[in-house]
């Protein structure tokens, strides 16, 4: 059907700013608000995200940065519209792609964001490629589903994703299976396919948690020349204090299911304006510093059935005031340009007067 | 965390090896070759120290912390422990050994049986090994052996689900802990960890290793983790050590190439050092074990192949004008990361 409509869309090479002419270059592209998702289970509702709220420019690079179960995959789910429901709604907020509100679009209308606008690579490569189709064919799908390529057209088009994201061979390997690449090569094919259509923003949950460091250092390389080249934004989930180190512009750094931090990733790492942030950069060991000593955050991160009152660190924290921190929610302050904290002492905390009382 | 050095290892392997044989055929098995996970280590591990072995996956780390519980029975080479040979060991002598040494598994949640309490999985070793603790007194033992690891001792009866990632993994130190073992090996024992649980652990070892005078075998792919516990570094690659040496040794003055590349990639946590960092960006994947390389395993990653490589094994000894051993024809100091001193 789409013949033409197969000529004028993004494909690898041409140059995105023609694709992209006439829209303002530094306009928002992603505009999460007040977003808030539960979990309806059997054992009660987990409130897994409480109202995050965050922006992307084009090129910009966002780290999402939390532990297992503070909300950070969800929110990613909740935005590429990927929610298990049921279990899972999303009960408030808006997600808006370039000023059109996407959670309130019907299904069908949905479908031509994702992928083509918003792509997202996945954490376990090997369980999220199917074990029964090439390479090639997986790649090529995004051609013919969305673009209506024929299969063919769609092969050659692998190849060359294929060889963009620099996997050797690719001529002679785009009909290998997915059990044929090592970790890495997989990873790298999951790129691919989220490339395929030349989105606006990718979203990377754990992109290279699975990954030997010497790859994982591969890989962001690889992330972030394609960025360079096509001035997607990046949204990196992740817990790796290290990788977000290296790549992040900004940071929203997520506890319990909410967003508690969030700032310019020199800041936040140089003076961190809340006690979860500051504690969990004292606990983690560096390659980099000799007879360091480890702080540790007592107790565990907090069932989401279960959110303590007020503050949800406040269990946790070393620096917890009854009662405030026990019975208020603590708002997120603004701090400076583009820099909140949702501490009731952040001013505290970022001078560092709070570790003295 | 370098205690007290005497002249005599407590463990002290020789020539290492563990092929696994790959087969054909199924009525008529035959041989057609082998995966060469372990090939030919040799290592030291003195009393109250931690030996650090790190390395990627699929380069033989695992199979050594097996072969040294002697869970496998290694292909060739000999273990020694206080100076006996424990690698072809069989029966009650290899019993008596292993009670000597207990082992800390990477996954608390498929590690621990989830159909046994938490006290029946601690007093398991005392079943077996029944002179270590009798009847009457287990339970004491188990509470107390909780209340090391800092848990509750009323939760003896709990199942291992009702306990969090963290929680779990100090069940699995108890349990190791139970026997009174002089060596622990701990098979990455903080990686599937969150990142403000880990310290918890990894401080709770420290705190283990001098109230007992543990010697850890500390096996991990984190070289952060690494250098914050460990005094001895071995760096292991395709199954075989590439460079061995002190913590000061392989951080601040790396000799081998690989190591060279893995230091250079491990991320730090600091934005400033972005951009400045000397960044080696090794090229393709770790060959198979199976048909590992000619001559130097490392040179078809390596930026400093010759023709000499290919042909030559290197071996794992001290170059001139270097302080510690390093399998490398070029073995020359790189100085990747930037130590600074805290504390």
């Amino acid at each position: 059907m789409s013949h033409t409509e197969t000529n004028t869309n993004p494909v690898p090479g041409i140059p995105v700013d023609d694709v992209r002419a006439g829209e303002d270059p530094n306009a928002l592209v992603l505009d999460v608000e007040n977003l808030h998702v539960e979990f309806r289970t059997r054992d009660g509702v987990a409130k897994a995200v409480n109202g995050v709220s965050f922006d992307l420019r084009p090129g910009e690079t966002l780290a999402i940065l939390g532990e297992s179960g503070s909300g950070k995959s969800v929110t990613a789910q909740a935005i590429m519209g990927i929610l298990d429901t049921p279990p899972g709604y999303v009960t408030q907020g808006s997600v808006r792609f370039r000023g059109t509100e996407l959670l309130t679009l019907p299904e069908k209308a949905r479908r031509r964001y994702r992928g083509e606008k918003i792509s997202m690579i996945f954490q376990d490569a090997l369980s999220s490629l199917n074990p029964v189709y090439s390479v090639g064919f997986q790649i090529g799908e995004m051609f013919r589903v969305h673009r209506g390529a024929s299969r063919g057209d769609a092969k050659k088009k692998a190849i060359e994703l294929m060889d963009r994201v620099h996997i050797p061979a690719a001529h002679d390997r785009v009909n290998d299976f997915p059990h044929q690449f090592s970790g890495g090569m997989r990873q790298r094919i999951m790129i691919a396919i989220a490339l395929a259509l030349d989105p606006e923003i990718i979203i990377a949950d754990e992109p290279t948690t699975a990954l030997d460091v010497t790859v994982q250092a591969q890989v962001m390389q690889l992330l972030a020349d394609l960025q360079v080249e096509s001035k997607m934004g990046l949204i990196l989930i992740t817990h790796d204090l290290g990788v977000v180190a290296d790549v992040a512009d900004k940071i929203a750094v997520m506890y319990a299911g909410s967003l508690i931090e969030n700032a310019p990733a020199l800041d936040l790492y140089g003076s961190p304006a809340h006690p979860y942030t500051e504690r969990l950069l004292a606990a983690i060991p560096r390659v980099d510093l000799k007879g360091q000593e480890l702080y540790t955050i007592k107790g565990i991160p907090p069932n989401l059935t279960h959110i303590p009152t007020g503050c949800a660190f406040h269990p946790r924290c070393p620096y917890a005031q009854r009662p405030i921190c026990v019975e208020q929610v603590p708002s997120l302050h603004d701090v400076s340009e583009g820099r909140r904290s949702a501490c009731h002492f952040w001013k505290e905390t970022l001078d560092g007067s709070i570790k003295n009382r | 965390m370098a205690a007290s050095r005497t002249d005599e290892p407590i463990l002290e392997v020789r020539g290492l090896v563990e092929h696994f044989p790959l087969t054909k055929g199924i009525l008529f098995k035959k041989q057609v070759g082998a995966v060469r996970a372990v090939d030919g280590i040799d290592m030291k591990l003195y009393k109250g120290e931690t030996l650090g072995l790190v390395g990627e996956s699929g380069c033989g780390k695992s199979t050594t912390a097996r072969l040294l519980m002697r869970l496998d029975k290694p292909t060739a080479g000999q273990i020694l422990f206080h100076g006996e040979d424990i690698a072809q060991l069989s029966g009650k002598a290899l019993k008596a050994v292993r009670r000597n040494i207990q082992i800390v598994l990477q996954d608390p949640y498929s590690s621990l049986n989830p159909r046994m309490t938490v006290g029946d999985i601690i007093a398991e070793p005392f079943q077996i090994h029944k002179d270590v603790a009798p009847k009457g007194s287990r339970r004491k033992m188990v509470q107390d052996l909780l209340e090391v690891v800092g848990l509750n001792p009323e939760h003896i009866h709990r199942y291992p689900h009702q306990f969090s990632g963290g929680q779990r993994q100090r069940i699995g130190i108890a349990r190791g802990l139970a026997l009174r073992p002089e060596i622990i090996v701990c098979d990455e024992p903080v990686s599937a960890l969150d990142v403000s649980v880990q310290a918890q652990v990894i401080n709770l070892f420290e705190k283990l290793q001098k109230e007992f005078g543990l010697s850890y075998v500390f096996i991990a792919h984190d070289l952060s983790v690494v250098r914050h516990i460990c005094s001895r570094v071995s760096v292991m690659y395709l199954g075989k050590i590439v460079e061995t040496g002190d913590e000061e040794q392989i951080y601040e003055r790396p000799t081998h190439p690989y190591t060279q590349a893995l230091l250079s990639a491990v991320p730090v946590p600091d934005p400033t050092l972005r951009g400045h960092r000397d960044q080696i960006m090794l090229e393709g994947d770790v060959p198979s074990p199976a048909n590992p390389p000619s001559g130097c395993r490392f040179r078809t990653r390596c930026w400093k192949v010759q023709d000499i490589c290919a042909v030559d094994e290197p071996e794992l000894i001290v170059h001139e004008g270097l302080d510690h051993p390093s399998a490398c024809h070029f073995a020359d100091i790189r100085r990747v990361i930037e130590t600074h001193v805290v504390g």
